[in-house]
C-alpha cells in the first residue's frame, strides 16, 4: 500500500460530514510533535521527535519521525510509514516502512506494537531490519504524574538493541543504549505545552566501549528545553 | 438577547390551543447566529430558535408536519417518544432518506398518546447544535390529577465549541476535557486522611485503576457547556410565574446531548405525575436524576410570597441549569451548593460486574480488579446521592409504578442480551464490542414479547432509547411495571425491559448521549412481519 495513496484517500473521506449514526470507519487525525534544544559541550542541538495517524478506529496510516540536528547540520534524521491496525482494546500492531536520512541513506521494514499498558504507561516497541539485514529494536515507554492538572511530570524510557556488533557505528550487539528521562510540561493547552527536560544516556556493552575509545565517556546528561504540541 | 424569545414561545404558546383535529404545522431548519455566555457560535435552529417551537397536540390529532430544511447539509426530525408508522419516524438511513437542502418532507401521523415528548434531530451531530424542541399532546380524557398552570422546562447543554470538533479531539486524546484527573497531590490528601489500617487501601485502590487503565474522574467526556432552561442560561434566570394557591404542572424535558442532570427545587416536595408522558402512581420527591431524552411531569403547590428556584446540577457538578418559579417577573431565589464532583468508585463497578465473567477482550484481567470491596472513604466523596445524606427523597426506577396497568402482561418469549460497551480510550462506543457500522441490525418479530437485557460494562451511564416500541421497564413491579421510552443503566448495572413488538418495520435504536450514539452504540431493529 502507498502511503501518500492512502493519505489522500484518507484526507478526502475526512471531509465528509459524518452522520449521527457512522456507517463504517470516519476518518479522524492526530499529530503529536515535540521539539527542544539543549547545549552539549558548547554546541546547541536540537531535537524533533513527531508522530501522528490518519485513519478510523480500526484502520490507521501512522507517521513518526524523530532527528537531531547540531550547529544547523543533521546528525541523525528518520522517518517512519506504518500501516496501524487495531489488534485489542489498548493495542495497535504496526508494519513498515523506516528512511533514515542522516547519518547515512538506509531502509528498514518495521513491525511493532504501540498502545497503552496497564498503569497508563504509553508504550511503543519496533523492531527493524535494514536492507543489508541488520537487525535491530527500540522500546519506548513513558507515564505520566499529574502536579496540577496543568503541570505535568512524563517520566521516560527508551532502549536500543541490535543483534550484532557493527563496528562503522560504533555499535555493539545486545542493549547498546539507554534514555531515561523526565519531562515537565505545562500544559496551557492541550494544544500547546511548553517543557523541560531532563535525560541521561548511557551506553551499554560494546557500544559503551566504542563511546568510550571515541569521547572518553559512555553516557552523558542532557537538559532540554522545549514545545510539545498536539493537534 | 436573541433566544430569550425561544422561552417566551414555549411560556406563551401554551395559551394557544390548535383548533381542529387536523392541524399541518411548518417547520423550517436553518443556521442561525447565537451568543451564549459571551460566545458567538454558528448553531443549527428550528423557525429561528433553540429550542425550537412547542408543537401543542391533541390526542386523536392527524398531525401534518412540513419540514423544510433551509441548511446545505442534510437535515431531519425525529419524534421522540411519539408512536407512529416507521416511515415517519425520521431517523435517515433507518426511516427514510434524510431531508436534502432546499427540500421539504412532510411528516403525517397521528397522535394517538398523550404526555410531554419532543422532538429533535437525527443528523450528524445537528440535536447538540440546537434542533430541539417540546411537544405535548393533550389528553382526550382529562389527565387524572389535578392543576392550574404549566411550564414546559426544556434543559439542554449549549456547547462553547463544535460538537464535530469536539469529537474529534475526543479521537486524538479521550481525556481531552478531563481537567479533574487525580494528582500526586490528591494522592498524598488521601493517604494522609486515611486511618492506619487503610492507607495502604489508597494505593492499592490507586493501583486498582491504574491496572484497568480507567480513569474515577472520567464522568462525562465533554466540558465547556452552558446548561440552559428553555434556551436561557443561569444569569438570564428563566422565569416560571405562577399565582398564589395554584399547582403548577412542570414538564421537564432532558434534551442535553451530553448531560444528566440532577433537579430539585429547593423548597418545593415535587410530585412525580408522569415519566416519559406516561402516568405514573403519584411520587413526592425532593429531588429527581433526569436522564438525556427523559421527561417527567411533576405537579408542585407554591406558596403565596415565594420565589423558587429550579435548580438542575451537571451530573459532573460541572455547572447547573437555573430557572425561577415567582409571582413576579425577575424574581429570584437562593441558588444550591453544586455539591462536589463525583468520582466513580471501585465498589459501585464492582456490583455489577462480579455477577458475569463474559468480559471484552483484554478487559477481562482487569474487570477482576472491580470486584475489590474498596472502601468509600478513599475517595472525595461518593457523589452518585449527595441529597440522601440529608434525608431528602430522591425519585429512582424503583419508585415508577404505572397508573394503571399496560394491556400486555405477557412473559416475554425470549430475551435478548445486550451488553453495552464501548473502548474509552479510543473513543468509540459499542453494543455486544460491535460498532453500529460493523453491526447488522437486530431482528424481531411482530407480535412477540422480548426482553431486553442491558448489561453495562462501561464506567458510564448510558440512556438507551428504543424507538417506535414502548419497554416496560423490568423494575419489580409486576403488572404496574412503567413504560418508558428511554432507560437509563448506571456503570456496571444490568436492568431489563419487556417489549410488546407491536409495531412492523425498521427502527433505531440507540444511546442517547450524542457522541456515544454517533460512534457506534447504536443499532437497527427490524420488526419482521405485520403490516403497517
Amino acid at each position: 500500500m502507498k502511503p501518500k495513496i492512502l493519505i489522500a484517500g484518507a484526507l478526502a473521506m475526512a471531509t465528509a460530514l459524518p452522520a449521527l449514526a457512522a456507517e463504517g470507519d470516519p476518518v479522524y487525525n492526530y499529530t503529536l510533535i515535540e521539539a527542544d534544544i539543549a547545549e552539549i559541550d558548547d554546541t546547541t542541538v536540537g531535537a524533533f521527535d513527531a508522530q501522528g495517524w490518519v485513519g478510523g478506529d480500526y484502520n490507521r496510516f501512522w507517521w513518526k519521525t524523530e532527528g537531531e540536528f547540531a550547529d544547523g547540520d543533521f546528525e541523525g534524521a528518520e522517518v517512519q510509514a506504518l500501516y496501524s491496525r487495531y489488534i485489542s482494546k489498548f493495542w495497535d500492531a504496526q508494519i513498515g516502512v523506516r528512511y533514515d536520512l542522516e547519518p547515512k541513506g538506509e531502509t528498514y521494514g518495521v513491525i511493532g506494537l504501540q498502545g497503552l499498558a496497564p498503569y497508563f504507561f504509553e508504550v511503543d516497541a519496533a523492531a527493524f531490519v535494514s536492507s543489508s539485514g541488520d537487525v535491530s529494536a527500540r522500546f519506548e515507554a513513558t507515564g505520566e504524574l499529574l502536579f496540577t492538572q496543568r503541570l505535568i511530570l512524563e517520566p521516560g524510557i527508551a532502549l536500543d538493541f541490535y543483534a550484532e556488533d557493527d563496528p562503522s557505528r560504533q555499535i555493539g550487539s545486545g542493549l547498546a543504549t539507554a534514555e531515561y528521562s523526565a519531562q515537565l510540561r505545562y500544559e496551557f493547552t492541550r494544544e500547546f505545552a511548553p517543557y523541560v527536560e531532563l535525560a541521561y544516556e548511557e551506553a551499554y556493552g560494546d557500544t559503551a566501549d566504542f563511546q568510550r575509545l571515541e569521547t572518553g565517556s559512555a553516557d552523558d546528561t542532557v537538559f532540554k528545553v522545549g514545545l510539545r504540541t498536539m493537534f | 438577547m436573541r433566544f430569550k424569545l425561544a422561552g417566551l414561545l414555549i411560556a406563551t404558546s401554551s395559551l394557544i390551543a390548535p383548533a381542529s383535529l387536523a392541524d399541518v404545522y411548518n417547520l423550517e431548519i436553518d443556521q442561525f447566529e447565537r451568543t451564549v455566555d459571551g460566545k458567538t457560535l454558528t448553531g443549527v435552529s428550528i423557525n429561528g430558535t433553540s429550542p425550537g417551537p412547542l408543537l401543542r397536540l391533541r390526542e386523536g390529532e392527524d398531525v401534518t408536519i412540513n419540514v423544510t430544511n433551509t441548511l446545505d447539509v442534510d437535515t431531519s426530525l425525529h419524534w421522540h417518544g411519539i408512536i407512529l408508522d416507521a416511515g415517519m419516524d425520521g431517523v435517515p438511513g433507518i426511516s427514510f432518506d434524510g431531508i436534502a437542502p432546499g427540500e421539504t418532507y412532510t411528516y403525517n401521523f397521528t397522535a394517538n398518546q398523550s404526555g410531554t415528548y419532543w422532538y429533535h434531530g437525527h443528523s450528524a451531530l445537528q440535536e447538540q447544535e440546537g434542533v430541539f424542541a417540546p411537544i405535548i399532546i393533550e389528553p382526550a380524557e382529562p389527565d387524572p390529577f389535578e392543576y392550574d398552570r404549566e411550564h414546559v422546562i426544556i434543559l439542554a447543554d449549549w456547547l462553547n465549541d463544535s460538537p464535530y470538533k469536539a469529537l474529534a479531539n475526543l479521537k486524538k486524546r479521550s481525556n481531552y476535557y478531563n481537567y479533574n484527573r487525580r494528582t500526586v497531590f490528591d494522592l498524598w490528601r488521601d493517604w494522609r486522611n486515611a486511618d492506619r489500617g487503610e492507607k495502604t487501601g489508597v494505593i492499592q485502590e490507586r493501583l486498582a485503576w491504574g491496572r484497568m487503565r480507567m480513569d474515577p474522574t472520567d464522568i462525562v467526556d465533554i466540558t465547556g457547556y452552558s446548561f440552559l432552561v428553555n434556551g436561557e442560561t443561569p444569569e438570564d434566570n428563566w422565569n416560571g410565574l405562577f399565582e398564589p394557591g395554584e399547582k403548577v404542572r412542570l414538564r421537564f424535558i432532558n434534551a442535553a446531548a451530553m448531560t444528566y442532570f440532577d433537579l430539585k427545587i429547593p423548597g418545593l416536595k415535587m410530585t412525580v405525575v408522569q415519566a416519559d408522558g406516561q402516568n405514573i402512581e403519584p411520587v413526592s420527591v425532593d429531588e429527581f436524576p433526569i436522564a438525556i431524552a427523559e421527561t417527567f411531569d411533576v405537579i408542585v403547590e407554591p406558596e403565596a410570597g415565594q420565589s423558587y428556584t429550579i435548580f438542575a446540577a451537571a451530573k459532573d457538578r460541572s455547572g447547573y441549569a437555573r430557572g425561577t418559579l415567582s409571582e413576579t417577573p425577575g424574581a429570584e431565589a437562593a441558588i444550591p451548593e453544586l455539591g462536589p464532583r463525583p468520582e466513580l468508585t471501585m465498589a459501585a463497578m464492582g456490583e455489577g460486574h462480579a455477577s458475569h465473567g463474559a468480559m471484552a477482550d483484554g478487559e477481562a484481567a482487569g474487570m477482576d480488579e472491580m470486584t475489590m470491596d474498596m472502601s468509600g472513604d478513599a475517595h472525595r466523596g461518593h457523589g452518585e446521592m449527595p441529597a440522601m445524606e440529608h434525608g431528602e427523597k430522591v425519585l429512582s426506577y424503583d419508585d415508577l409504578r404505572a397508573l394503571t396497568p399496560y394491556t400486555d402482561r405477557r412473559a416475554p418469549d425470549r430475551e435478548v442480551e445486550l451488553r453495552l460497551t464501548g473502548n474509552m480510550e479510543r473513543y468509540f462506543w459499542s453494543i455486544n464490542d460491535v460498532k453500529f457500522g460493523d453491526a447488522g441490525p437486530l431482528e424481531f418479530n411482530y407480535g412477540e414479547r422480548v426482553r431486553i437485557t442491558f448489561k453495562n460494562e462501561t464506567m458510564m451511564e448510558h440512556p438507551m432509547h428504543l424507538h417506535g416500541l414502548w419497554m416496560d421497564l423490568v423494575n419489580g413491579e409486576g403488572d404496574m411495571a412503567p413504560r418508558k421510552h428511554t432507560i437509563t443503566i448506571r456503570p456496571g448495572e444490568t436492568i431489563s425491559a419487556d417489549v410488546t413488538v407491536d409495531a412492523t418495520g425498521s427502527w433505531a435504536f440507540h444511546c442517547h448521549i450524542l457522541q456515544h450514539a454517533a460512534t457506534g452504540m447504536f443499532r437497527q431493529v427490524n420488526v419482521i412481519g405485520g403490516v403497517q
